[in-house]
């Protein structure tokens, strides 16, 4: 069923009762071509494109739960392909050009918008680390802009410039990032998938995954076993156990963050605005609520929640910038578990198992990413092989030395 | 969260830096291989897990607390260097 | 007569409020009065005020339905000016002298509102719409969908300014923390407290007794506020009890902590001087008695959302506690057995009850003696099908048990689809309520450790039962921590009967709500539930089902009801809500406490600050330090100005320069020199005594951690130098190595930055400056005290120093190093002694100026994502020994002479400027990412060579000195062509340092 204008004003007319489930909740069969373990929008984007781009659709999407309540229903909805290194921007640049196209290809309204994201600096050092990432986007076709301190506080007169700790010098600017309404991402991907024919099984979790001669050859569920010529992992936040299935110790911590939103506003931000001196990001999303987060609480978890120290961490960020924020309230806050690789970069790769893909290890940065990522992943596994995209998002990297590591931070994931 | 400091009594967790996982150091002279998994290679575990924390804010001593990643209880601590 | 009452709508007796007292206030362009004891609610009750606000999306004119924490419906900005707080809860804000409040999300008034266009517009604007249109055209979205969108949406409005206001953190410790001062809560605060425990006894509301204020039950014999006030007399009497009114304990944390909000003065027109507005209390508690009540339900039918429907329970607690008659014309609408009282209570208070409508088909006989007592009809089986009316409630519709329907006059419903017990906090930490069939409630699931659920909490509806379990839990709690009490005597109360019958909904044609304050209704559940979203979770994303303000206190359960009805599920199988902290919105002020503005983080000023700022210096953050980054002259109109001067004056006289904020570490111990051996690359056990050497230190992952000194200073004795960004850092790691690899090593390590305070002496005149400063006695000669000595010394007349011939500038340094204490009696000596070699002070641009020129690395270069090869240290790794990172730092992409390593550069026409974030270029090559070779980390203009220099990462380093390479730097429109050479500009063979 089609979306459109006139669609939704015939509803209006007939009671709204002429819509269809956006998607079909299937039987489960004994076998698919590829199975790809988990319902979020890394694997409900990797069936999609599975089904699109590399022409196979007899896929199975898995998920433990119902889909999309994990990490892409929990994150900050931020877009953007403001990195650093080369082995990141252009992924995350063919990201944000599926993002720009996704809503009418889809044919569902996932709200990108393209508000701009603005990363403050608050020192000569700050600026020129900015300048180097600005200039490898130029290099790389990704707008960017440097912004100084006046035309920082025309963008958002929210910002406090002075009378700070950490004064605000300027600001890299990427105007084409945003915000994405995060729901819907899940939700017009697996719609989509499923008019592909992808076979979306919820309440349907691993249990095991089944290796003959070093291949794998399928996965044991909670709703009986099931084949698969190839298997997909994109269950980040659970990475370590499912790959644990198939006897791989991935480079990757589980760690939880936290997010927030306060209560419904008149528009106040405009754009994203991140903080310099420390880990802050914030935005207002359509209904007005002012979305933000920071840091990991910085302790391996498994639990979706948080502790004290962080939520008044970031609260303290908040007004360090933005004073005028004092008396609004802070109305829900949770949290999600994310995979932390130990360079801060995700992987997109083959695995020593044949036959087994991984897509794993997003950090803080998997909403963004969601369509390259389910692109990409999808080549790899149709093709058996990384696209150049994704090369350097390689599992081996860590052996061969050749990081990606853009906080250089090394192998200590609480410090990404 | 609470860590029970076996020098300092029960404190806050902002006055605790965390590290990671306990991982045994490779032998002198070990493989690159070994170095490797002890670097990157992580257990990762759902549940409880051996790890160091840093009594930063107060005595300084490294500790090493037995964690659920799950429930985030603390089941023991010790001195990192009390072995 | 109707002022001097507070309110034409004043009972003309009872409650608790100070009738005797007056206060006045504004709402929107109305001036009335109320008493203390008021809620901003009350009040306006009082006055007649019906309409309070609009709702979310249909703007449809909303009047108050509760009178606590659970209110979706009244929501008003309050106060004025830079202290506007939107989104503010009538029913929960104390009146105060002069309150100002408005109404929000209409326009142009709240009676006649625009945007209730939108009420008409309801049949093609269901849950989900916008993601099934505003897709043509694409750019439409930003431009023109997405504004109209964001200006419609949201609530109130943010003050215009900073929040001119206070706030505190604390933390506060006890034994037994009771949350709640309802019946259940004062006896277990009781109980806690007479039995010796340290007690905190936390309730949301301004006066304790909770549910009892609202209800006209007797206890012990008095009236149930006046056993409350008694009881709240004798704790706050207990010295081991702490009373905390106006606190909201609103989320659990890991480990018995509670995060609570004091309200300190919300209920005063501004703080008083010294006191803050709001404070947030972290309070650990061995352990927890939640007594935090339940809330009511409404029922979802047609109208249900007019103002004049308000909770059966908010009905009591306005003539009870507030004697404010909510309506003059009753229906009373439930399935439970509190409508004997609501029945009861509006009848003693002179308003008229139409009918008592009980959904059940045979009602208890107590209903039944309570319609009749108030002279109302009971319609048992019934239910009303409609409510009616706009801004002001007309009547509603009746569905008699026959079939047959009635029309109601009337200007007040109040109904109750029953109790929900607050369990918020007991789901905190992730245990899942359960489902209760017979209490028709989700009760808590395994609580956090350490904490009782009693009282309406536990689904407890009577206050005798209420008043019995808070007892026992509280003397538990405090026998579980230690101290042992006697149960108190219970009091004699009611037994209230609490029969119930499940009502969520009413099927009856009409927009009948479920979520108020985000308009989502019945139709949009059951078509998010045709469209695949009727999963708990998805509908609730879908509709937004209990995502406003209130969290769907009243709403979430009869939305889930009516889920559980569509999909033919039974309630026990539904997925309770998931509850997360905050158990009600709190303040980004109170959660940031006092660290805002200037005081976010900490400030630490060098121990030549004072001298400093008397010499002028421009200041400039630099990590957790405030540093001088310069020192003007009158006449130096621009910063570069003054370093040029400074430079000069170091290279051709003598510079001063306080490097205090370098880190300093301390290590001691017989196997100091073999354990700095494992964590840095330098030979120590082979490292003379009195010397000093470059010091490079690796992470386990093979990459620089960073770089420094050491200083020998003893055959066990070594003084380390961290870089002020990573000291911090340096020392926790050097520590762990210390503790948790190599405990058996027997060494010391001490962070002595604070303890030092130093100076760097540098210029081809220092030896002289020095000479000065150095006590009699100490050879300063060359021979006797080459670079890279050390040595501790007397300085300045008998002040023990370090002395170090160290140099960061390439020029003939030293760097002096006196107790922290005798810094500013340094600096100033220095500058005295220094006068006749023309001594001149130098900040931080002009030392990163000259170290560029010197190409030392420093921060833009050592960035974590270098290696001691990358920067030109391959030599210094040891072949031997068993260092950390040496391994890793030998994997194949780290050693790949391709990669990109330390070069420096010049632009071929000198009069060019550069700047550090510039890419290397191929000349010729296209500006890709495929050419990318590098990038220019740090940049200056040269005073020495008169032209600008840098440092720079290049893909093949040093090969290619002497070649052209293009900076690029599109960020900032402007590519030059630069000449590669070594990352040294001046002095390459190190004479003048030297000499």
């Amino acid at each position: 069923m089609r979306y459109s204008l006139r669609r939704v004003l015939w509803e209006g007319l007939r009671g709204q009762s002429g819509w269809k489930p956006a998607w079909r909740e299937p039987e489960k069969r004994d076998s698919y071509d590829v199975v790809i373990v988990g319902g979020g929008g890394h694997g409900l984007a990797t069936a999609y494109y599975l089904a699109r781009e590399q022409g196979i659709s007899n896929v199975a999407v898995l998920e433990r739960s119902r889909l999309g309540l994990g990490n892409v229903g929990r994150n900050t909805t931020i877009i953007r392909s403001n990195y650093l290194l080369p082995g990141n921007i252009p992924f995350y640049e063919h990201s944000l050009k599926l993002w720009e196209g996704l809503e009418q290809e889809i044919n569902y309204n996932a709200m990108v918008s393209q508000r701009g994201v603005l990363n403050l600096f608050h020192s000569d050092g700050q600026r020129d680390a900015f300048a180097r990432r600005g200039n490898a986007m130029r290099l790389a076709g990704v707008d960017a802009e440097l912004l100084g301190a006046a035309e920082v506080k025309a963008m958002a007169p929210l910002l406090a410039m002075e009378n700070t700790r950490f004064p605000i010098l300027g600001g890299l600017l990427q105007r084409r990032g945003g915000t994405v309404r995060h729901d819907a991402v899940a939700w017009g991907y697996a719609r989509a998938a499923d008019a592909r024919g992808v076979d979306i099984l919820q309440n349907c979790e691993v249990t095991g995954i089944r290796v003959e001669g070093g291949r794998a050859v399928g996965v044991g569920t909670t709703r009986g076993p099931i084949r698969a010529g190839k298997i997909g992992l994109a269950c980040a936040g659970r990475s370590s156990q499912v790959a644990a299935m198939a006897g791989l110790r991935l480079p990757i911590e589980s760690h939880v963050l936290q997010a927030f939103v306060s209560e419904g506003l008149k528009p106040l931000i405009d754009c994203v605005v991140t903080f310099g001196a420390g880990h802050f990001y914030i935005s207002q999303s359509d209904k007005g609520g002012l979305v933000f987060g920071g840091n990991i609480d910085g302790y391996n978890s498994y639990a979706a929640r948080g502790n004290l120290p962080l939520v008044e961490e970031v609260a303290e960020e908040a007004m360090a910038v933005m004073p005028r924020l004092g008396r609004l309230r802070v109305l829900r806050s949770w949290g999600g578990i994310m995979d932390m690789t130990m360079d801060g970069s995700p992987i997109i790769d083959r695995t020593p198992v044949e036959g087994l893909y991984l897509n794993a290890g997003w950090c803080y940065g998997g909403f963004k990413a969601t369509p390259a990522s389910g692109w990409c992943f999808a080549y790899t596994i149709a093709q058996g092989r990384p696209h150049a995209l994704n090369a350097a998002l390689s599992l081996d990297r860590f052996a061969t030395g050749a990081l990606v590591d853009e906080a250089g931070t090394g192998a200590q994931p609480n410090h990404h | 969260m609470r860590i029970d400091c076996p020098h300092c009594g029960p404190r806050d967790r902002r006055e605790f830096s965390y590290r990671g996982a306990v991982l045994p150091l490779p032998e002198p002279g070990a493989a690159d291989e070994a170095w490797f998994a002890h670097v990157y290679l992580r257990d990762n575990p759902a549940g409880p897990i051996e790890e160091y924390w840093q009594h930063e804010g107060g005595c300084r001593a490294w500790l090493v607390a037995t964690r659920d990643t799950i429930s985030h209880r603390i089941h023991a601590v010790r001195a990192a260097a009390a072995r | 007569m109707s002022a001097l009452r507070g309110g034409p709508h004043r009972l003309a007796a009872g409650g608790l409020i100070e009738r005797e007292s007056r206060i006045s206030f504004r709402f929107d362009r109305g001036h009335f009065a109320g008493h203390p004891g008021d809620t901003l609610a009350s009040a306006l009750l009082a006055n007649g005020v019906r309409l309070v606000g609009r709702s979310f999306k249909y703007h449809r004119p909303r009047g108050v339905l509760s009178a606590g924490a659970e209110e979706p419906n009244a929501l008003v900005e309050l106060r004025a000016g830079d202290r506007r707080e939107p989104n503010t809860r009538a029913t929960v804000v104390e009146i105060f002298e002069g309150l100002e409040a408005r109404s929000q999300n209409r326009f142009p008034s709240l009676r006649f509102d625009l945007g209730a266009i939108n009420g008409l517009l309801g049949p093609f604007i269901p849950a989900g719409f916008y993601y099934k249109t505003f897709m043509w055209p694409a750019a439409f979205w930003e431009r023109l969908y997405e504004p109209l969108i964001r200006r419609a949406a949201g609530l109130g409005r943010a003050a215009p300014d900073a929040d001119p206001d206070a706030y505190e953190r604390c933390f506060l410790f006890c034994d037994v923390l009771v949350i709640g001062a309802g019946p259940a809560g004062l006896m277990a605060a009781l109980a806690a407290g007479r039995a010796g425990a340290r007690v905190v006894l936390a309730d949301e509301d301004f006066r304790l007794g909770g549910r009892l204020l609202a209800e006209r039950a007797e206890i012990g014999g008095r009236s149930g506020p006046a056993w409350a006030e008694e009881v709240a007399g004798e704790l706050a009497s207990l010295a081991n009890v702490r009373l905390l009114p106006r606190t909201t304990v609103f989320g659990v944390y890991d480990g018995g902590t509670y995060a609570a909000v004091e309200r300190v003065a919300d209920h005063l027109p501004v703080p008083p001087p010294f006191t803050p507005r709001q404070r947030l209390w972290r309070i650990v508690a061995k352990r927890t008695v939640l007594a935090a009540g339940a809330i009511e339900r409404g029922v979802v039918f047609p109208g249900n959302d007019r103002p004049g429907v308000m909770l059966a329970g908010a009905v009591r607690a306005y003539l009870n506690r507030f004697a404010v008659a909510p309506g003059a014309r009753a229906v009373v609408f439930s399935a439970n057995d509190d409508a004997a009282r609501t029945a009861a209570d509006l009848a003693a208070c002179g308003v008229a009850v139409a009918a008592v409508v009980d959904a059940r088909p045979e009602p208890p006989p107590a209903v039944a003696a309570a319609a009749a007592a108030a002279g109302a009809p009971l319609l048992a089986g019934a239910v009303l099908t409609r409510a009616h009316g706009g801004a002001r409630l007309t009547g509603a519709s009746v569905r008699r048990a026959d079939g047959g329907s009635d029309f109601l006059g009337c200007d007040l419903i109040a109904v109750s689809g029953g109790w929900s017990p607050t369990i918020h906090l007991t789901s905190h930490l992730g245990a899942r309520p359960h489902w209760d069939e017979a209490r028709l409630a989700f009760l808590a699931g395994e609580p956090p450790p350490g904490m009782a659920v009693v009282g309406a909490a536990a689904g407890r509806m009577e206050t005798d039962a209420c008043l019995a379990q808070g007892a026992a839990a509280g003397l538990a709690a405090a026998a579980a921590a230690g101290f042992a009490g006697v149960l108190p005597e219970l009091p004699d109360a009611p037994h209230e009967s609490a029969g119930r019958a499940p009502l969520w909904r009413v099927k009856a044609p009409g927009k009948a709500f479920v979520d108020f304050q985000n308009d989502v209704t019945e139709k949009d559940l059951a078509l998010a539930n045709r469209e695949g979203y009727g999963a708990a979770e998805h509908a609730k994303r879908y509709t937004t089902l209990g995502m406003a303000t209130d969290q769907g206190k009243t709403g979430n359960l009869n939305g889930r009801a009516i889920l559980a009805e569509l999909r033919g599920e039974p309630l026990a199988a539904l997925a309770p809500t998931t509850f997360r902290p905050p158990y009600t919105p709190v303040s980004f002020g109170a959660l940031a406490g006092r660290a805002r503005g200037p005081a976010y983080r900490p400030l630490r000023l060098t121990p030549s600050h004072a001298w400093a700022t008397e010499w002028k210096a421009v200041f400039v953050e630099s990590g957790p330090w405030l540093r001088a980054a310069y020192f003007p002259e009158a006449g130096e109109h621009d910063w570069q100005a003054s370093v040029t001067r400074e430079v000069h004056g170091v290279r051709r006289a003598v510079g001063l320069c306080d490097v205090s904020t370098l880190g300093k570490i301390d290590v001691q111990g017989a196997d100091a020199a073999s354990f700095l051996e494992r964590v840095c690359l330098n030979r120590c056990s082979r490292q003379p005594l009195g010397r000093v050497r470059y010091l490079l230190m690796l992470r386990e992952d093979g990459f620089v951690l960073d770089d420094g000194t050491a200083t020998r200073l003893g055959p066990e004795h070594f003084l380390l130098t961290a870089s002020t960004a990573h000291v911090a850092h340096v020392v926790s790691h050097l520590e762990w190595c210390r503790e948790a690899l190599w405990p058996e090593l027997d060494v010391a390590i001490t962070d002595v930055t604070e303890d030092w305070a130093q100076f760097a002496v540098a210029g081809p005149r220092a030896r002289e400056v020095m000479a000065r400063a150095v006590d009699p006695g100490f050879d300063l000669s060359n021979d006797a005290f080459p670079a890279q000595a050390a040595a501790e010394v007397r300085a300045f007349g008998g002040i023990p120093a370090r002395l170090f011939r160290i140099s960061f500038s390439g020029e003939l340094g030293y760097e002096i190093a006196v107790p922290a204490g005798f810094g500013d009696a340094a600096v100033r000596a220095l500058m005295i002694l220094g006068a006749a070699q023309g001594i001149v002070p130098y900040g931080l641009e002009a030392m990163g100026t000259m170290r560029i020129e010197k190409g030392f690395p420093a921060g833009p270069e050592i960035n974590g994502q270098t290696t001691a090869r990358d920067l030109g240290f391959a030599k210094m790794m040891p072949k031997e020994g068993a260092y950390l990172g040496r391994a890793m730092a030998a994997r194949p992409a780290l050693v790949d002479p391709e990669r990109p390593a330390l070069v420096g550069l010049r632009p071929r026409d000198r009069s060019r400027r550069l700047a550090a974030g510039a890419h290397f270029l191929v000349p010729g090559a296209g500006a890709s990412l495929a050419n990318d070779l590098g990038f220019v980390s740090s940049a200056t203009f040269s005073p020495t060579l008169g032209h600008a220099i840098g440092l720079g990462f290049l893909q093949g380093g040093l090969a290619h000195v002497g070649k052209t390479m293009r900076a690029a730097d599109p960020l900032r429109g402007s590519e030059i062509e630069v000449e590669i050479c070594p990352p040294c500009f001046v002095d390459p063979a190190g004479e003048r340092a030297h000499g």
